[in-house]
């Protein structure tokens, strides 16, 4: 392919656009995860699982229904809520404590149990949640420089979604809940708190998130059972980078990955996944607090 | 006395882990009443409040409360029932900002007299500085934080520990001259404290503690301190 | 007043002397077994082999890693790496392997332990990632599609096929033997003692002057070099590598862990129960797949969830046995001679 000489710059420019809107995307994949982890101190290995368990549920929602992706939200989004309650409620619960043996292994037995479920119901074949016009329609930023309305859209979601969720946190009775449960278990039950109600609806405002972000997903590109993984390494790497205890910094975290991965891949297609690790590993050597850590512990 | 006491404590045994901490005790409080717990370090006096609260687990009849035994039913069902704990070293939320530890006391919407306005009226500097992390108060501003949290449940029982712990005497002063107001507005007390001189000032009865077991009872006012001294250090 | 630390229980006295003579029926398999049934003990060694250092860094050292595929598929590019471009013979490779594994882990060690708890084990699943996606990119081992072991090493291993089981079987009972003494010999040792105390209270711990960090990166760097020359060892009996299964989660994690924690965490004995457990799980359940690894996470969450302790630990809490010499007792004697025996942990 010729490369027009007077123009690399916009090249450039174009792959690093995508790579800041495709962060939006990792920010959303990271934010449920953050939030549990600030909450509980529980790091749950089957998030990126339940990303695609939720694509999956629009999957089945839009072709039983025959509504579009945005409509399937108001089914998948209320479910995936629910089952995160129960989730926690049922069997986290009983894994928090001291040891981080059980938590750990608990969601890394259930990271196994859903993707061989979902193996089982839907066969390893890629599917993809389709959206219409909308993921085609590109925007003119200024001369040759184009984004994708779908991209942009998601990104702007992805912003309201970490908006609000920082709303939630630190302008609710709920989020007073949220944070005095993390700050002291036992003082927050003196406040009249039952710990494991307070844990469930973190759960569940968790699963709420990463409802719309298997949404957005499934309507991106192809999903199959086993990308599960995948998804939760680059949440993971999103708030590592941006650092820990911050929404926004996780956003930037997000963003940062996204352009490292569109960079590498734009050098080399091969490069792209290992571009985005190797920025998380340069932030763990540099800068292990990550780019935007929150000041106190 | 005719009327069953608000708070009963009946051969109360409590346990951490192996080690019995309090043996067989008895308490009371009656409804208007403040009463003291004093005791040297160890004789089990936040043992009791932790097991009254519900972090300690115990027998169903050894605590009963406003007619219902409550012993061993989870910290914050016994909190909706009435009965807030101000910890020992105050314990506030260090997420939290001041007022939102205010606000955060009040999540059981008990109703009643306190709300965030009136415990502003009864600790002002509270108000002033609503917006700052509760971590950034000092000793004394921290422990009216806590007592104000408290009472924003509007509880029927206060549970005081230690309020006068690492605090100057003059804001010890201060904080116990708030009391009265507590009391005035229907919340009865129990106080524990080391400073045997407050306590006994600022209550009605005093129950005296020594290694997990009740070694003097009686009224503030005929106790002696001699006979304070001998049960507190049981010589 | 004299005191002396025993290992040995009367317990560990048994269960070592019947350790032994299992170990002499196996040695001589050939004799007695075919082809299948060496193959299955292979397979059965790889996987005590691989659950047992597993449980070293996880149930002793306090490191829960879900990404030790990454050494796994290291040790086994590294034999094939030598094969290949330097045609050296396959058996020396392993030991090779070992060593090279321990360099490579080194810098590993520096930056995945700046990580803790949970996020070191979601830091391990990357390190496994990026060492999956930099085999992919050599495409003088095959790149992403694999690559398959030159027939003349094969052959120089040895002439006849029946003659290459054999010594495969061998190398495979040697290494679990291996593995097993390595981990008794390391927990008899002072760092053995410095783990348990690790184990029950870091804190405590770096007060009476252990220094944990560099205890866990000695115990990381061991159980890499030991993964990675197990590694080599089962795609050496394979003959064929590519990027996927050799850094494959589900066949070198999923397994390992679910085996470990059904067998009992923390106890050297578990992951060989777990294994057993394993092994005739699937003999009677024919059916691998997608099926079984759904039952077997289900049963490893419910036993974490019920038994933490695993298969063993029930046993351990209900006789006390123990068949490895490892639980230290101190015995006293006094000035009369009378001795007496109190065991700790």
């Amino acid at each position: 392919m010729e490369r027009d000489r007077e123009a690399p710059m916009i090249d450039w420019i174009n792959v690093i656009l995508q790579g800041v809107l495709v962060g939006g995307l990792y920010a959303m994949f990271a934010a449920g995860l953050s939030l549990i982890f600030g909450v509980m101190r529980l790091v749950n290995i089957a998030h990126g699982d339940l990303i695609v368990l939720a694509a999956y549920v629009a999957l089945v929602t839009t072709e039983t229904l025959g509504v579009g992706p945005l409509t399937s939200l108001a089914l998948v989004v209320p479910l995936m809520a629910v089952i995160g309650y129960a989730l926690q409620r049922l069997v986290l619960n009983r894994t928090l404590g001291e040891d981080l043996l059980p938590p750990l292994l608990v969601t890394f037995g259930l990271s196994v149990i859903i993707q061989n479920g979902l193996l089982a119901v839907f066969t390893a074949d890629s599917r993809k949640l389709q959206a219409g016009d909308i993921e085609v329609a590109t925007i003119r930023v200024f001369e040759g420089v184009y984004v994708g309305l779908l991209p942009l859209l998601q990104f702007a979601i992805a912003v309201a979604v970490i908006a609000a969720l920082q709303f939630v946190f630190y302008r609710t009775a709920l989020g007073r809940a949220f944070r005095a449960t993390a700050d002291s278990q036992s003082v927050a039950q003196l406040m009249g708190l039952d710990n494991r109600h307070v844990f469930a609806l973190a759960m569940a405002l968790s699963l709420a998130v990463v409802a719309i972000a298997g949404v957005f997903l499934a309507v991106r590109a192809n999903f199959d059972p086993a990308i599960g993984p995948a998804r939760l390494i680059f949440g993971f790497e999103a708030v590592i980078i941006g650092g820990l205890g911050s929404l926004w910094g996780t956003l930037a975290g997000g963003v940062v990955l996204g352009v490292a991965q569109a960079i590498g891949a734009h050098i080399n297609p091969g490069w792209q996944l290992l571009a985005g690790h190797m920025a998380f590993l340069v932030i763990l050597a540099v800068r292990p607090e990550g780019l935007f850590p929150r000041a106190r512990t | 006395m005719s009327e069953p006491p608000l708070l009963a404590v009946r051969h109360l045994d409590a346990f951490y882990g192996d080690f019995q901490a309090l043996f067989d005790l008895s308490v009371d409080v009656q409804a208007g009443e403040a009463v003291a717990v004093v005791g040297a370090n160890g004789a089990g006096k936040s043992t009791l409040l932790s097991s009254i609260a519900g972090l300690i687990r115990t027998r169903r009849d050894a605590v009963t409360f406003d007619g219902a035994t409550i012993g061993g039913t989870p910290a914050h069902t016994i909190a909706a029932r009435g009965i807030a704990l101000v910890p020992e070293g105050r314990a506030l939320f260090p997420s939290l900002t001041v007022e939102e530890n205010l606000l955060i006391g009040g999540q059981l919407k008990r109703p009643g007299y306190w709300n965030l306005r009136r415990v502003h009226e009864l600790f002002p500097m509270l108000a002033e500085r609503a917006h700052v992390p509760s971590t950034t108060l000092s000793g004394g501003q921290q422990q009216m934080a806590a007592i104000g949290r408290g009472l924003m449940s509007n509880p029927k029982l206060l549970l005081c520990d230690e309020i006068s712990l690492g605090l100057a005497p003059i804001v010890v002063r201060d904080i116990y001259a708030r009391l009265p107001m507590i009391l005035a507005q229907g919340t009865s007390l129990m106080l524990v404290e080391q400073d045997v001189v407050q306590a006994l000032k600022a209550t009605q009865r005093v129950y005296c503690l020594q290694e997990g077991r009740v070694a003097l009872a009686g009224a503030a006012k005929d106790l002696t301190r001699e006979a304070i001294a001998a049960a507190y250090f049981g010589v | 007043m004299s005191v002396r630390v025993a290992f040995a229980s009367r317990s560990s006295q048994i269960g070592m002397g019947l350790c032994a003579a299992a170990l002499v029926a196996l040695a001589v398999a050939p004799l007695w077994g075919g082809r299948d049934d060496l193959q299955l003990l292979s397979e059965v060694y790889t996987y005590v082999a691989l659950a047992s250092l597993w449980n070293l860094l996880a149930g002793y050292a306090g490191l829960v890693s879900v990404g030790q595929q990454a050494y796994v598929g290291l040790g086994a590019y590294i034999l094939f790496a030598f094969a290949i471009l330097a045609g050296l013979s396959p058996l020396w490779a392993i030991p090779l392997a070992g060593i090279i594994a321990a360099i490579v882990a080194m810098p590993v060690a520096g930056l995945v332990l700046r990580l803790r708890g949970h996020y070191f084990a979601i830091g391990t699943w990357i390190i496994a990632e990026v060492f999956r996606l930099l085999a992919s990119q050599v495409s003088v081992l095959g790149g992403g599609s694999g690559i398959s072991l030159p027939a003349s090493l094969v052959i120089a291993i040895a002439s006849s096929r029946q003659w290459r089981d054999f010594i495969e079987y061998w190398i495979a009972l040697a290494l679990v033997v291996a593995v097993l003494a390595l981990i008794v010999l390391l927990l008899r040792s002072r760092y053995g003692l410095a783990l348990k105390a690790i184990r029950d209270s870091e804190l405590a711990a770096a007060c009476n002057g252990i220094d944990v960090l560099r205890t866990r990166v000695l115990v990381y760097i061991i159980t890499a070099a030991a993964t990675a020359m197990v590694g080599a060892f089962i795609f050496l009996q394979r003959l064929r590598i590519s990027p996927d299964a050799a850094f494959s989660v589900n066949d070198w994690t999923a397994f390992v862990i679910f085996i470990t924690v059904i067998g009992g965490i923390g106890r050297i004995e578990g992951p060989i129960v777990g294994t057993i457990v394993f092994f005739a799980l699937r003999q009677t359940l024919a059916d691998l797949g997608t099926i079984y690894l759904l039952t077997l996470g289900a049963v490893a969450i419910l036993v974490m969830l019920t038994a933490p302790k695993g298969i063993w630990g029930l046993i351990v809490e209900s006789f006390g046995w123990q068949v490895f010499p490892l639980e230290r007792s101190v015995i006293l004697r006094d000035r009369r001679g009378v001795s007496e025996q109190r065991s700790g942990g």
